[in-house]
């Protein structure tokens, strides 16, 4: 139950200001895909399209398609909400709901659009999704207890539960361990090795270590000056990203070069 | 023998600390001590009222007679704002922060304060010589079709001056204090929260239902709070609008009375012991604004595990 993405001539705006431009790119089922690149290329602003949530942004907008298994994104009709039961997201700092227990942090998507739930499937699902995100030894004892009680890394993994309780198609992770520290981001790309069995993951990351280790393919974005929109410059294998790639600006940047 | 170099301090910058912190403090204690001077004047003055023989006190019948008919007039007309004024508020505050345009947004809340800024004896001369009259054939209505149950018990007023209409003038008085705090809470609902909302799929109204108004809620508890300080103790609009009498449990109907217009409407022409029955009636007054304060405190700390500040 995973879907492939392909985006065809992509461009992002901000009311006239075209952020993002021309990007094409096929992500495949059941993979994870990393996207690199320096700070404000529009790598984040990219993944946003990916589930419509730039949207939020006042005055931002797309021209272009974007397919999940072959059905268009923005085509004519489409609810965002159901684009985004299909295409869940992770966030860059951890956001549990603060005023939910951790069980209903894990719910919280799941009761949504009036969806009733029988107490056993909800327990069922509380516990199939906190182990699917590494935290169910960690919290079994204090589901009651509030979300924002725990640490950073484990409202983290808590988030990623919660996401893949709806049991979403694609999830995109925009830095997901940016806020954490090590040994949480260890337990958070272990979570991702993990999730490509059953899901297309997308992540955004700054650490180039990061996209070596979790990603099957890698995209590297740049951005040409300041006011200019940001491109996808190559898009390969992680593998051949890293040690062989086309593009001199992608060497230099996975070599340290610049950004 | 060493001198610690660090011991010589360049003094400058303590003198300033020193009196902005004395500055701080006396501002804090100032206000304990006029709440305190209030509070042991209205005992004080009170206790005269209190002992005296029932007979001295108006009605005849002692103070307590005298003070509870009041009390629940008080507390009807209170209720009566809140319930009406406390959707609505909320629901502009909403429509504010989460739905209208922006440039909307901007003159509607202006417009709200505006409400504000109305003098109380405005509301009042508008309630009893407009709206009094206008809702009275409401009342006429109720009476007849809804006269089974008690409140709504014929026969109606015929002028409409009314615990209802003075509630409803009271709920329009409390309605811009509600919602411009509640707009303020709910515009500082984390970006975050909001977010991770929409992307599982919420709708906007499930969003708000799941991020804003849990987020906001100790906000909203204390608005409606400030509310029912401003209706409890609202008197001109009362005394204006109010045909009072006795205690009556039909709405519609002249009678009631607040404890805030029996003082009004009695002090200037007040002697001897009235004096002390209407400062003792002030200090219940006083005691009922400060219960319903810690009630909700109490309300707002209850949940703090949850609140989102750890």
């Amino acid at each position: 139950m995973s879907k492939r993405i392909d985006v065809k001539d992509l461009n992002v705006y901000y009311g006239n200001f075209l952020a993002v431009e021309g990007v094409n790119i096929n992500i495949e089922a059941k993979s994870v895909t990393a996207f690199i690149g320096p700070s404000g290329c529009g790598k984040s602003t990219f993944l946003r399209t990916l589930n419509r949530m730039h949207e939020v942004l006042p005055g931002a907008r797309v021209e272009g398609e974007v397919l999940l298994d072959g059905d268009n994104l923005y085509g004519h009709g489409v609810d965002p909400v159901t684009v985004r039961t299909q295409v869940g997201m992770v966030f860059q700092r951890p956001n549990p709901f603060p005023t939910m227990s951790i069980r209903d942090n894990v719910l919280a998507g799941v009761k949504l659009n009036n969806k009733k739930i029988t107490k056993g499937a909800a327990d069922a699902l509380v516990e199939k999704s906190l182990r699917g995100a590494n935290l169910w030894n960690e919290v079994k004892d204090r589901l009651e207890k509030p979300g924002s009680g725990l640490s950073g890394g484990q409202q983290q993994r808590l988030c990623i539960a919660r996401a893949i309780a709806v049991e979403p198609q694609v999830i995109l992770m925009d830095e997901p361990c940016s806020a954490l520290d090590p040994i949480s981001t260890l337990a958070v790309e272990d979570l991702i090795n993990e999730l490509k069995d059953e899901y297309t993951v997308v992540i955004v990351t700054h650490n180039m270590q990061q996209a070596a280790r979790v990603s099957d393919k890698t995209a590297f974005f740049n951005i040409a000056g300041t006011g200019k929109p940001g491109k996808l410059i190559e898009f390969a294998d992680t593998t051949t990203i890293f040690n062989n790639p086309s593009q001199k600006a992608t060497e230099d940047y996975v070599s340290g070069r610049f950004g | 023998m060493t001198t610690n170099s660090l011991t010589t301090s360049q003094g400058a910058g303590r003198a300033g600390d020193k009196v902005f912190s004395g500055a701080t403090l006396a501002a804090g204690c100032l206000i304990l001590v006029v709440l305190f001077g209030v509070a042991l004047f209205l005992v004080v003055q009170a206790i005269p009222a209190l002992v005296a023989s029932p007979a001295d006190i108006q009605g005849g019948q002692g103070f307590f007679p005298y003070i509870w008919p009041i009390v629940v007039g008080t507390l009807i007309a209170a209720a009566i704002a809140l319930v009406i004024a406390t959707p609505i508020a909320i629901g502009v505050a909403l429509f504010i922060s989460h739905y209208a345009p922006r440039k909307l947004a901007s003159s509607l809340g202006y417009v709200v304060d505006l409400l504000a800024a109305i003098p109380s004896v405005v509301y009042g001369a508008w309630g009893a010589a407009f709206l009094s009259q206008q809702i009275s054939p409401a009342y006429n209505w109720l009476a007849a079709n809804m006269g089974w149950l008690p409140i709504f018990q014929g026969p109606a007023s015929a002028t409409g001056k009314t615990i209802l209409t003075a509630g409803i003038v009271l709920s329009v008085m409390v309605l811009p204090i509600i919602t411009s705090l509640s707009r303020e809470i709910f515009l500082q609902t984390p970006k975050l929260h909001e977010e991770a909302a929409l992307a599982l799929g919420a709708t906007r109204w499930e969003m708000i239902k799941m991020a804003v108004i849990p987020f906001g809620r100790p906000g909203i508890v204390s608005a409606v709070m400030l509310g029912l300080g401003r209706a409890l103790g609202e008197t001109m609009a009362v005394a204006l609008v109010l045909s009072s009498g006795a205690l009556t449990a039909s709405l519609i109907q002249s009678g009631n009375q607040t404890i805030a217009a029996e003082i009004a409407l009695n002090f200037p022409e007040a002697s001897g012991i009235k004096v002390n029955t209407l400062i003792a009636a002030g200090l219940v007054l006083f005691v009922i604004t400060l219960g319903v304060n810690m009630i909700a405190r109490w309300i707002i700390t209850r949940h703090k595990e949850f609140s989102g500040a750890n």
